[in-house]
């Protein structure tokens, strides 16, 4: 005897937030649960508190705070289903961010396992940094992925983000051909590294040949991460960075739907 | 800007109703009436106090009820009246935009003692001459010894003075004023007009037989409603004479012709049904009106306005007599009329109701009495007309159930979104069952609006006394912890001394105890003033429009409605269910302090020091205790004792547990966070107030029902409460209706959403009001509002019963509170209702701003 069905709500792993009541990462009223770690470093990560799998203590307000907390997936989902009326009339449900929830693939699969067992949309926001047999674990349970690709130039990427994109393009590829759930590719717009329409362009036609893909979502760079990077003691990369002129994230998305036929959103 | 979401859409999907939704652009009349209308500070008028003045000289010992018509009619007759420019409906009770008349048949005290400080008054000013001043005192004379206020003061026991001069509860809104909170029968008077009803109660009057036990009171009842429908319709007809003058001398075409249309309307209704839609707007306008010229009371509520205008919109649509913009014109010009009554009231009461309102509750959408959606075009007009005037009257409410349309909850939270904290939203599915369970029929149930703030009722057969009074759930609290001593004296029950207490239980079960006998003060205090009204000011008018006065020959007053109750409210109970959790936890369980020292921590304010209030307290204390040892109490003394207070310093040590008892409190979990075992011990907390309460009856044959919210009065009740073991500083407000405490709720909506759901709404039959603040990005874009409208639903769906929004981000306000001239159509959400920001006391915004904002997570 293999123990009981209900073995995966005692799957455990880190994360370090749960957070209810978004609005803005897939379909309806939405609990985004955070896992911790990342394989990325991106200098503009607005999350810089993710990266690191170790738990860590953040100053906030002044105060110490500890980032990070091991869980199983019973405790997560006792929180996830305090709002079921909700998720009820909007068709929301949970959304696995981080970090890259794939660095712990028994607990992002538990989860979504969970959440599709008491029968609600599930969704994740991830980069596909993994092999495609993991991500294959999590597919049955999945509606909605989020995926980011920030660059089509592997070279570049790597000096942004600290690694090459070509897994995740490949992962992508094999995700929409899968046809298992629903693909959205999502762009961080970031302030000289992908802003030019040439690499929108290029990253928005990648997205267009993806069978199935409709929607892509550019996600304007903003500095709301700055104080947390001070609050871990590192610096911030991206101090003197600009912010995007007015009107730039506009011309760039009638320029994606002038060239594709993607549906193209600014913000999630 | 309005931005109409997907209002632009029409419902046109097989087998489902089609509402016309089409956003319709407002017409240039109505910024122009908006602008007359706030052009100056409203004033205070002296006619009508004068009028009744006079009438009530030329009747003494005639039938009160005959007094009452007669004063009426009198008034009617003699008050001056005044077509604004551009209105097209026309009917105000004062010369001055937003002007107020005075009612010294209820109180006129206060407004002597306030002539010279109403005007610069924190809260709700009025500008008064000093001619008025002059007329005033003379009329008011007459009254010294017969007022409502008098009669009920005296009516009292000697420990409710007790209890109210210690602040337990306040009943001031009927003590000093008419009780209102009605929706009469607008219906009625569309279809048949006021002769039709002088005709109902003429055949009423005919079937009394001289040898019926009732005659007297029955035959002069109705001549009193007949008499004063008669003065109804010849003010109409003043109106018409007055709109024919103005036409005769308008040199305009455009507006000539508009005055002759209002005169001739005016000659034809009230007096008589109404065929056009333009007509029943006049018809119910004055029925609207009037009502509060009869009296001065507060939250005459138009009720189920789309419902009951519908017919007429209908047939002149379909007939091409109307256009969806003139109808539209129409209703905003009634919204604006609903802006220009005005009350002027006491400066503690105008705290307590602050911001100019009236809580007329007008509601749209719900369910027939047959149980279909209700939902018409005019449903949609109405919310426009909100977002046309935007203005603070009607109290735009909305009525949800499983099968509102989508369409219409969208329209609704796109007004919301401008941060207009209209509508409300009202649950049936929790509301129609709390009605049942207090007898109404089914089908009266399913018809219920909303009275004033929250308080739900069925129109046209209910006397619901819904604002009966305040009652501070928090004070009581103290009294658990002070053995019922209270500034100086014994002001409650002796509960034991709460160091001796050994277990949770007898701590709660004290203030149980504590909660039960003021309930019982509570409700002397209530029935006392229920008295007086029906002994001192029965009213016929108000009476002729609600089943079953006529047939029983007695005002609403006097028992004649269908339905009766009186609904005090509670408030506070955020705070005494983290309180109770305090003590629970810390105290009795943990064992991390003891119950006297929390007691001590409490006394002194967790050592924060004191403000004036508290010196205020403890000197009076010491004055009593000083005058009761036989010594003499100079200025000096008091000076001296009021000093050394203020500048007392704790020893380091004793300081330094306090502020760690204090922080322990504040890191205990708080309701409103979606944690069970608070949450329950709020629900219980609930129980302590609700359930003793329905054990009692009214004088009018009903019983009591108890509502949770506080109008504003969390703020200046708050001021006169001391610290609670919640953690909240002394005169701090308390938690606003069901709401989490402000700022402690910081689990996000849908957590708080929760908590409030469980506590039992039901039982809370007058209502319960539940405040939540959100920053407008968590309402942008279109998914915003469809979020919006699941949240809304989502707390519904757990019985929830009513909810309403306040959408402005925290520096919006700061930056108002600074710079007042800048956000002078600034409307914000108090507490049932909506008012301008700017005209609300420094405190009451100060505790705006404190409420918690929702913002979205990302």
């Amino acid at each position: 005897m293999e123990g009981s069905v209900n073995d995966y709500l005692k799957v455990s792993g880190r994360i370090f937030d749960i957070q209810r009541y978004s609005i803005h990462d897939g379909i309806g009223i939405r609990t985004i649960v955070f896992l911790k770690g990342c394989a990325l470093r991106c200098r503009w990560c607005c999350n810089p508190e993710s990266q690191e799998y170790a738990v860590q203590t953040m100053m906030v307000n002044g105060k110490p705070k500890t980032i990070g907390r091991d869980v199983t997936v019973a405790e997560v989902m006792d929180v996830v289903a305090r709002d079921m009326p909700y998720y009820g009339r909007s068709g929301g449900g949970l959304t696995l961010s981080g970090g890259e929830s794939l660095l712990q693939p028994e607990l992002a699969a538990a989860l979504l396992q969970a959440a599709k067992c008491i029968g609600i949309n599930t969704a994740i926001e991830s980069m596909g940094y993994a092999e495609f047999a993991t991500i294959e674990k999590i597919l049955p349970y999945l509606d909605t992925y989020l995926m980011d690709i920030k660059h089509r130039d592997s070279a570049k990427h790597k000096e942004f983000t600290g690694k090459e994109n070509t897994k995740m393009l490949e992962n992508a590829v094999k995700i929409a051909e899968s046809k298992m759930c629903e693909l959205i590719i999502r762009v961080p717009v970031i302030p000289g590294f992908n802003d030019s329409e040439k690499e929108i362009a290029d990253i928005a036609a990648f997205a267009d040949s993806l069978p199935g893909v409709s929607q892509i979502h550019l996600l304007p760079y903003h500095k709301y991460g700055e104080g947390k990077y001070e609050g871990l003691g590192r610096p911030y990369l991206m101090k003197d960075v600009p912010m995007l002129p007015d009107g730039k994230i506009e011309a760039l998305k009638a320029a994606v739907e002038a060239n594709t036929a993607l549906q193209c959103q600014i913000g999630g | 800007m309005l931005i109409y979401g997907r209002n632009g859409r029409k419902e046109k999907c097989l087998g489902m109703d089609i509402y016309y939704t089409e956003p319709i652009e407002k017409s240039e009349r109505i910024p122009k009436l908006v602008a007359d209308l706030y052009a100056k500070m409203p004033e205070i008028e002296a006619a009508r106090a004068e009028l009744i003045t006079e009438s009530y000289r030329e009747t003494e010992g005639e039938p009160m009820i005959m007094r009452r018509a007669k004063a009426f009619a009198h008034i009617l007759e003699n008050i001056p009246i005044i077509i604004r420019d551009g209105e097209l409906i026309v009917g105000s009770s004062t010369i001055a935009p937003r002007g107020c008349q005075t009612y010294p048949e209820f109180s006129y005290e206060w407004l002597e003692a306030e002539f010279d400080t109403v005007e610069h008054r924190a809260a709700d000013p009025f500008y008064i001459s000093e001619e008025t001043k002059k007329r005033l005192k003379e009329a008011n004379r007459y009254w010294k010894g017969k007022t409502t206020s008098e009669l009920a003061y005296c009516y009292m026991a000697q420990e409710t003075h007790r209890a109210m001069e210690h602040n337990f509860f306040t009943p001031g809104n009927y003590f000093y004023n008419g009780v209102g909170h009605i929706t009469v029968q607008y219906d009625k008077v569309l279809r048949i007009g006021f002769r039709g009803i002088i005709e109902e109660a003429q055949e009423e009057l005919a079937a009394c037989h001289f040898g019926d036990a009732d005659y007297a009171t029955k035959s002069r009842f109705l001549e009193a409603v007949i008499l004063s429908c008669g003065a109804v319709i010849d003010y109409g007809k003043r109106y018409a004479a007055l709109a024919q003058k103005m036409a005769q001398e308008e040199r305009d075409a455009k507006r000539k012709q508009e005055l002759l249309t209002i005169s001739a309307i005016c000659a034809k209704v009230p007096e008589h049904g109404a065929e056009s839609f333009q007509e029943a707007c006049q018809s119910f306008w004055f029925v609207q009106q009037l009502l509060q010229l009869e009296s001065s009371g507060h939250s005459i509520s138009p009720g189920r306005f789309d419902q009951y205008m519908y017919p007429y919109y209908e047939k002149d649509l379909h007939s091409g007599k109307i256009s969806r913009e003139y109808a539209q014109e129409l209703i905003d010009c009634i919204w604006v009329k609903l802006n220009d009554l005005n009350k002027c009231r006491d400066e503690v009461s105008a705290e307590g109701f602050a911001g100019y309102s009236l809580f007329q509750n007008l509601i749209v959408g719900g369910q027939t009495i047959e149980g279909k959606d209700a939902t018409n075009d005019l449903s949609f007009m109405c919310i426009t007309a909100s977002s046309h005037v935007f203005l603070p009257q009607p109290s735009l409410s909305i009525r949800v159930w499983n099968r509102s349309p989508k369409a219409l909850l969208l329209h609704a939270a796109a007004l919301t979104r401008t941060g207009i904290g209209l509508p409300a939203y009202y649950n049936d599915e929790v509301i129609i069952p709390a009605l049942l369970n207090r007898g109404l029929t089914l089908h009266d149930a399913r018809d219920y609006n909303i009275i004033g703030c929250v308080e739900p009722q069925k129109a046209g057969k209910t006397e619901g006394w819904h604002d009966a009074a305040f009652f501070n759930m928090c004070r009581p609290l103290e009294m658990v912890f002070t053995n019922g001593y209270d500034n100086g004296e014994q002001a409650s029950i002796q509960t034991g001394n709460v160091e001796d207490f050994q277990t949770f239980e007898e701590f709660y079960d004290a203030y149980k105890k504590q909660m039960e006998y003021n309930i019982s003060l509570l409700v002397n205090a209530d029935n006392a003033i229920d008295v007086a009204h029906a002994t001192l000011c029965p009213l016929p008018f108000e009476s002729c429009m609600a089943d079953d006065c006529m047939k029983r020959g007695k005002s609403l007053q006097e028992g004649g409605a269908v339905y009766n109750f009186t609904g005090p409210q509670g408030f506070g109970i955020a705070n005494v269910a983290d309180s109770l959790y305090t003590v629970k936890k810390l105290v009795y369980e943990e064992k991390k302090v003891t119950i006297g020292e929390l007691k001590k921590a409490l006394e002194m304010n967790f050592g924060q020091g004191f403000d004036a209030i508290t010196a205020k307290e403890v000197t009076l204390q010491v004055a009593r205790a000083m005058k009761g040892q036989g010594r003499e109490v100079t200025p000096e003394i008091i000076a001296s004792t009021v000093q050394n207070i203020l500048t007392m310093e704790l020893p380091a040590e004793e300081k330094a547990r306090y502020e760690k008892i204090k922080e322990m409190i504040d890191e205990l979990p708080k309701f409103g966070n979606d944690i069970d075992e608070v949450d329950s011990l709020a629900r219980d907390a609930a129980y302590t107030y609700t359930k003793p309460l329905e054990t009692y009856h009214n004088p009018r044959g009903g019983i009591f029902q108890a509502g949770l919210y506080p109008v504003s009065a969390n703020v200046p009740l708050g001021a006169q409460t001391g610290a609670t073991p919640d953690g909240r500083l002394a005169h701090t407000p308390v938690a606003d209706g069901v709401s989490p405490s402000s700022g402690k709720d910081t689990n996000g909506p849908t957590a708080a959403c929760n908590s409030v759901a469980r506590l039992d709404h039901g039982i809370a039959s007058n209502g319960t009001l539940f405040n939540m603040k959100i920053h407008p990005t968590a309402m942008a874009g279109e998914k915003g509002l469809e979020s919006f409208v699941s949240l809304v639903q989502g707390y519904f769906d757990q019985k929830g019963m009513h909810m309403q929004f306040n959408v402005v981000d925290r520096a919006t306000l700061l930056d108002a509170q600074k710079h007042p001239e800048k956000y002078s159509g600034l409307v914000v959400r108090v507490a049932g209702y909506s008012a301008l920001f700017t005209t609300l006391s420094k405190s009451l915004q100060d505790d705006i701003i404190r409420r918690t904002e929702q913002a979205v997570n990302r």
